[in-house]
C-alpha cells in the first residue's frame, strides 16, 4: 500500500503544480496553445525533452535491450543525441522565426501558407492523427504495464490475478484511466503553459528517480563482482542459462549452484562461438530459443539478439521523426525566442544518455534475472519490485516511469485538440467564435481522440511498446523531406509536397500491413522501412516539384529572409 | 555554402559514419569494469554530439534569421 500512497502522492503534487500554472493563465486561446510565446530556454529544454522521453524512452528501451542488448543505445539514443539536434537547429529555429513573423499556431497552418494550398491540410490531418495514436497507445499500455506489478500485492481480493507478480496489483484498465484522466485535467485547466510546467516537474523527477534507481540496483548486483556478470551467459553446450539468483528476503545476490536453463542457441553449430559469452553485451546476432506462455501454455519462442548491421544503420533515419512530430511544433512555437533553444541544442544529448544508458543496462542486467517470457514493457517495473525491497522508493521510481510517460501525453493530447481547432473547424468556418467557444472545441476533440486511444490500449495490451513507437517515428520521419523542402528549397511546389505526402503514406503503411500491424519488421537483411518511405517521399517532392509549375515568388519571399 | 558551414556539414558527416563502429561489434569487455565497450563507445558519442552542437551555437548560429522573425509582426 505504501506504493500506491506515493503514487497518489506524486500524481497530487503533479495536479498542484500544474494547475499552479492556471495563475498565469490570461485566458486567451494563443495562450492555451502556444503559452502566448512565452516559454524561456530550461522550460523549453525540459518540454521538449520530456516530450521526446516517453514510455519508448524509458520502460521501452529496458525491455528492448532485455530482449536485444546493448545495442538498443546505439540503435536510437546516440544517434538522436546527434540528429535531435540537427533537426532543432535547422527546423526548430527556422520554424519557430516563420511562426512569429506569421502568427502560425499549428505546423499545418505553415504548411498551408507556404504552399498556398487548403488541400494539404486537409491531407496531412488525418495522417498526424493517425501517427499520433500509436504514440499515444504506448503512454497507457506502458502506465498499465508498470503499476500493475509495481503494486502487486496492494489489493490481492480486489484485483486478484492467477500472475503471482501481478495479483493484487492495480490493472492496466485503471491505471489507463487514472493516468488519462489526471493529464486532462491539466490540460484542460492550462493548456501549453500547464503543460511545459508539467513537463518541467516531470522530467526533473523521471531523470533525478532514473539515477536513483540506477545506483540502488547497480548497488544489489554488484554483489556479483560487477552488476554485468549478473547477465545471461551462453554454457559450452549451447544453453542460454542465469547463473545468479536473488533472494528478496535476504537481499543476497548469489551464485546458483546450478546455474537456471532458459533458452538455448537456435543453432547449435554456434555453441563453440559463443561458450562463456553474454549475447546481450555486444551487438553480435544469434538467435536463441526460450520458453514462453501463450494461452496458459509454455511454447517455444525465438529471440534474435544483437542488431544486424543494416539495421544499426537505417535506424538513424528514426530520429528524423522531431522533425515533424506536432507536439514538438507546438513546444517551438512556445518559445520566447530563437536563443531558448541554445540550451536543449547541447543539454538534449546529454540528457538523453542520463536517461538510456541506465535504462539499457538495467535491461541486460535483467537478463540473468527475470523469466525470458516476460512482456518486455514490464521489465523495468518488474526489476524495480524484484530488487529494491523498499515500498516507498518502488512507489517513487515508479513515478519517475509515470512522469516520463505523462510528460508526453500531455502534449501529444494537447497538440491533436490544437490542430483540430485551428485546422480544421476554424479554418472551415466563416463564423467569428469566442475564446471560450474555441478552448471547447479543442477539449471536446481530445477527450474523443483519448477514448479511442483508451479502448484501442485495453485490446492491445501485449504489444511491444518499442516496436509500436518506431511505426510512429517512422512515419513522421519519413515526412522530413517535406519539411526540408518546404524550409529550405524555393523551387518546391504544392503539387510536389502532395506527392511526397502520399508517396510516404502508401509506402508507410505497405510495411505496417506487412509486419502485421506493429511488430518489428526490416526486409533485405535489415534495412528499417523508414528509409525506404522516407527516399520515397524525398523523389516524389524533387520530381514532381521540377515537373510543376513553381510556386509564386510573393508567396516564397515570406518564408525566406 | 557558407565555409563555416561546410566544415559543420563534413563534421557531421564524420560524426554519422563514426557512429557505425563496427570494430566494436563483438567486443564483450568491461569499461569502468561494468560497463560494455559497446555502450561505453555510444555513451562517449553523445558526449561528442553535445561538444559538436556547442561549437555550433558559438560558431554559427543564425542571427539573421532572429533578426527578420523580429522585424516582422510580432503575434
Amino acid at each position: 500500500m505504501a506504493t500506491i500512497w506515493v503514487i497518489v502522492i506524486y500524481l497530487g503534487a503533479l495536479l498542484a503544480f500544474a494547475l499552479g500554472s492556471k495563475l498565469f493563465f490570461r485566458g486567451t486561446s494563443n495562450d492555451y496553445f502556444v503559452a502566448s510565446r512565452s516559454i524561456g530556454p530550461f522550460m523549453l529544454l525540459m518540454s521538449v525533452f520530456g516530450t521526446t522521453m516517453t514510455a519508448f524512452a524509458l520502460v521501452g528501451s529496458t525491455g528492448k535491450a532485455f530482449e536485444r542488448g546493448i545495442g538498443t543505445y546505439g540503435l536510437m539514443a546516440s544517434s538522436s543525441g546527434l540528429i535531435h539536434a540537427a533537426c532543432f537547429f535547422l527546423i526548430g529555429v527556422r520554424i519557430w522565426s516563420i511562426g512569429k513573423r506569421h502568427g502560425f499556431v499549428t505546423q499545418i497552418q505553415f504548411f498551408r501558407a507556404r504552399y498556398d494550398s487548403n488541400g494539404i491540410g486537409y491531407l496531412l490531418f488525418p495522417i498526424f492523427v493517425l501517427l499520433v495514436i500509436p504514440y499515444l497507445l504506448i503512454g497507457v499500455i506502458g502506465a498499465g504495464k508498470t503499476l500493475q506489478p509495481a503494486t502487486a500485492g496492494a489489493f490481492p481480493n480486489l484485483f486478484a490475478h492467477d500472475n503471482p507478480i501481478l495479483n493484487g496489483g492495480v490493472p492496466p484498465w485503471l491505471s489507463g484511466l487514472v493516468i488519462c484522466g489526471v493529464v486532462l485535467s491539466y490540460i484542460f485547466a492550462g493548456g501549453s503553459r500547464a503543460a511545459a510546467w508539467a513537463n518541467t516537474f516531470q522530467t526533473i523527477v523521471f531523470m533525478v528517480m532514473g539515477v536513483v534507481a540506477f545506483i540502488l540496483i547497480y548497488n544489489v548486483l554488484s554483489q556479483a563482482g560487477n552488476p554485468s556478470n549478473v547477465a545471461a551467459r551462453v554454457n559450452e553446450k549451447g544453453q542460454v542459462v542465469q547463473e545468479y539468483k536473488y533472494d528478496k528476503e535476504s537481499r543476497k545476490l548469489t551464485k546458483a549452484e546450478t546455474p537456471k536453463v532458459v533458452g538455448r542457441l537456435k543453432d547449435p553449430k554456434e555453441a563453440e562461438k559463443w561458450a562463456g559469452k553474454q549475447p546481450h553485451l555486444t551487438r553480435g546476432e544469434v538467435t536463441i530459443i526460450h520458453k514462453a506462455k501463450k494461452d496458459g501454455k509454455l511454447v517455444d519462442k525465438e529471440r534474435e539478439v544483437g542488431v544486424p548491421w543494416l539495421m544499426f544503420l537505417t535506424y538513424m533515419f528514426i530520429p528524423l521523426s522531431v522533425g515533424m512530430f506536432p507536439h514538438l511544433f507546438q513546444h517551438w512555437l512556445t518559445a520566447r525566442s530563437a536563443k531558448a533553444f541554445k540550451l536543449t541544442l547541447v543539454a538534449h544529448p546529454l540528457c538523453i544518455m542520463v536517461v538510456w544508458v541506465p535504462c539499457v543496462l538495467i535491461g541486460i542486467w535483467a537478463t540473468g534475472l527475470l523469466p525470458w517470457g516476460m512482456p518486455p514493457a514490464a521489465i523495468l517495473s518488474n526489476v524495480l519490485k524484484t530488487l529494491i525491497g523498499n515500498p516507498v522508493l518502488t512507489g517513487m521510481l515508479t513515478a519517475g516511469i509515470l512522469a516520463a510517460i505523462m510528460s508526453s501525453l500531455d502534449s501529444q493530447f494537447l497538440c491533436l485538440g490544437t490542430i483540430f481547432t485551428n485546422d480544421v473547424v476554424l479554418h472551415n468556418s466563416k463564423k467569428k467564435h469566442s475564446d471560450k467557444q474555441i478552448l471547447l472545441m479543442a477539449r471536446g476533440f481530445i477527450v474523443a481522440i483519448v477514448a479511442i486511444t483508451y479502448i484501442l490500449a485495453m485490446l492491445l495490451q501485449n504489444q511491444n511498446v518499442f516496436d509500436l513507437a518506431v511505426w510512429c517515428f517512422s512515419g513522421f520521419a519519413a515526412l522530413t523531406p517535406l519539411i526540408l523542402a518546404a524550409l529550405y528549397w524555393r523551387r518546391s511546389t504544392k503539387e510536389g509536397a502532395i506527392a511526397s505526402i502520399v508517396a510516404t503514406t502508401v509506402v508507410w503503411f505497405y510495411f505496417f500491413a506487412k509486419s502485421g500491424f506493429g511488430g518489428e519488421y526490416f526486409i533485405l537483411g535489415g534495412v528499417m522501412p523508414v528509409a525506404v518511405c522516407w527516399f520515397a517521399g524525398a523523389i516524389a517532392m524533387v520530381a514532381v516539384s521540377l515537373a510543376t509549375k513553381p510556386p509564386s515568388k510573393e508567396t516564397v519571399d515570406k518564408f525566406f529572409p | 555554402m557558407k565555409r563555416t558551414s561546410l566544415v559543420f556539414l563534413v563534421v557531421f558527416v564524420l560524426l554519422a559514419i563514426l557512429h557505425q563502429d563496427f570494430w566494436n561489434w563483438d567486443n564483450a569487455s568491461l569499461v569502468f569494469g561494468f560497463m560494455p565497450t559497446g555502450l561505453a563507445y555510444h555513451a562517449l558519442y553523445s558526449l561528442l554530439a553535445a561538444a559538436f552542437w556547442g561549437i555550433v551555437l558559438k560558431v554559427a548560429w543564425p542571427q539573421e534569421l532572429e533578426d527578420w522573425a523580429e522585424g516582422g509582426e510580432s503575434k
